[in-house]
């Protein structure tokens, strides 16, 4: 039998460096995570990009240790190619370019948002769900049609996550804002009536930050009811969108998956709502919920499997890449 | 005679009665969403249920075809209305002569324009909610439509119908909506080309960096 491929993939889209090892038997062997907690307000690309060039050297010797294999012992580098913040995505990309070309093994371009789904289905067994991808910088409603990874509903403007770390912030809870929240909505009782704004199967989270920042300031509530309106309002629209796109698409199984995944009670949502109509809830685990390597690294092996590498001059990184622009030929 | 339950949406059942005083009647009950908060559901379910209401029959008076609702009790979130003998677009879409596709697409989209022009966001716009009959094609579930004129909501209405037509109609997508915007375009004259130049605006907004 032939030895499995080894793929190391980095991660470098917002405020996290990954670095994940994964082998073609769907094998995480490292998964290896430095975070760059901004001094003060949120993540600055710049800041963020300088801390990822900064340990970008000891995360990837980590990564090796942990998998126990020598560089010599990679075929395949992946990399984040896009969406996010341009100067992030560029410290990765150049790492990656760097390391391939030494190596002398091909690279591969990865959009961050298939890394997700692509981790969340190895990592629980999911074959065919509909997925729910919610983070800082990311709220969509996915599904595989026809090749793609269509987008059933996503956000307007702001993603939840970012939505709740502004929050959070103007607040003066400690980072990352949304454990924080979470933590605080646990003690809160008084349901504070806030902006709820779905259309279709789109939704918009500007509105709703704004009014709950107003009523924060207006010091009339506790902010343990403050913290649990905002996730109440928040949650039950992204419930509601997910459950349209459930019963729009009829798929027999739901994925949450991407930093917000780890929240409980948008869990218990979610697992209601698959309850509801019949689908099995799939939950990605805690350390590949958040931006990671390892979901890049297994990602980058499913499209190198397929025959798809990213040659040099094209390997440009792709800050607004979408979700659905890309072709899923292992599928 | 027994009701029957004919569709079970996200947010509504609804269930046909063969003979609801004398007539085939469509009644349409928003279930309860255990999931969320209670208060955050029921007043979701009450308003909802009114305002679909009234906006079904401004958009009838626009020129645009909807059910005539017979019965409306927003606290028990139910609305009667008349069943529409036809079929989804979303359906036949595929089944339709490649003329026949571009005409109705265009009609939908002339149709939308009417319910713009009458202050009317249907903020559901797809081709599950519109359902053809021999002669008419007939808009429902308003349940999360709104009045306004705002070029914004426009944008957003029209940018729900491309996404839908790209995620669910790919193979056509393109023309379908070619054909969507003309007719909208026809119905709405000048104006219409601000709202698509706000429908490209929304679909560029980024949403991925944004923090």
């Amino acid at each position: 039998m032939a030895e499995p491929l080894i793929c190391l993939g980095i991660e470098s889209t917002a405020d996290n460096l990954g670095v994940g090892v994964a082998t073609s038997e769907g094998e995480i062997l490292a998964n290896v995570v430095s975070v760059h907690v901004p001094e003060t307000g949120g993540i600055h690309p710049r800041e963020a990009a300088r801390h990822h060039s900064a340990v970008m050297g000891e995360v990837i010797a980590e990564a090796l240790e942990k998998a126990n294999i020598i560089a010599g012992d990679i075929d395949v580098i992946a990399f984040s190619q896009g969406p996010g913040m341009g100067p992030c995505l560029r410290t990765g990309a150049t790492a990656a370019r760097a390391i391939a070309h030494r190596l002398g093994v091909p690279l591969v371009g990865v959009n961050h948002c298939v890394a997700h789904i692509e981790i969340g289905r190895l990592t629980t067994g999911a074959e065919d769900p509909l997925t729910l991808y919610v983070s800082g910088g990311n709220t969509i409603v996915s599904g595989f049609e026809g090749g793609r990874y269509r987008v059933f509903g996503e956000t307007l403007d702001i993603a939840v996550g970012n939505m709740l770390d502004v929050f959070a912030r103007e607040a003066s809870l400690p980072y990352p804002g949304g454990p924080a929240v979470e933590e605080l909505a646990r003690g809160g009782r008084r349901l504070i009536r806030l902006p709820y704004v779905v259309k279709g199967m789109d939704l918009s989270f500007s509105g709703l930050l704004t009014a709950a920042i107003r009523e924060l300031k207006s010091r009339r509530w506790s902010l343990e009811d403050l913290c649990h309106s905002l996730q109440e309002h928040a949650f039950a629209m992204l419930g509601e969108i997910t459950e349209r796109a459930l019963a729009h698409t009829e798929k027999g199984e739901l994925l949450l998956t991407g930093g917000v995944a780890a929240n409980m009670r948008l869990r218990s949502i979610i697992r209601s709502i698959a309850e509801e109509h019949g689908a099995e809830p799939h939950y990605v685990p805690k350390q590949y919920a958040t931006d990671n390597g390892a979901m890049i690294s297994w990602t980058g092996l499913l499209a190198y499997r397929s025959g798809s590498t990213t040659p040099l001059e094209e390997s440009y990184i792709n800050p607004k890449w979408r979700l659905d622009e890309v072709e899923i030929p292992w599928r | 005679m027994a009701l029957r339950l004919i569709a079970k949406g996200a947010e509504a059942d609804l269930w046909l009665d063969p003979d609801w005083n004398g007539r085939r009647a469509v009644i349409k009950r928003r279930v309860e969403k255990r999931y969320r908060h209670r208060e955050i559901d029921r007043e979701l379910r009450r308003l909802r249920t009114l305002r679909e209401a009234e906006i079904i029959h401004r958009a009838k008076r626009a020129g645009v075809p909807t059910p005539v609702i017979y019965q409306v009790d927003p606290e028990e979130a139910t609305m009667v209305m008349e069943h529409i003998e036809g079929r989804r677009l979303r359906d036949v879409v595929a089944e339709l002569s490649p003329e026949e596709r571009l005409r109705i697409f265009r009609m939908a989209g002339l149709q939308a324009g009417r319910l713009h022009r009458a202050g009317i966001i249907h903020g559901d716009l797809t081709t599950s909610n519109m359902i053809l009959t021999p002669n008419r094609l007939v808009f429902v579930d308003f349940g999360l439509a709104e009045l306004s004129t705002e070029e914004e909501k426009r944008g957003v209405d029209l940018h729900l119908m491309r996404r839908m037509l790209q995620s669910t109609h790919f193979q056509y997508a393109g023309e379908l909506l070619k054909a969507f915007l003309e007719g909208y375009r026809e119905e709405m004259g000048e104006e219409a080309d601000g709202v698509f130049r706000r429908m490209e605006e929304i679909a560029r907004r980024g949403r991925y960096v944004e923090r």
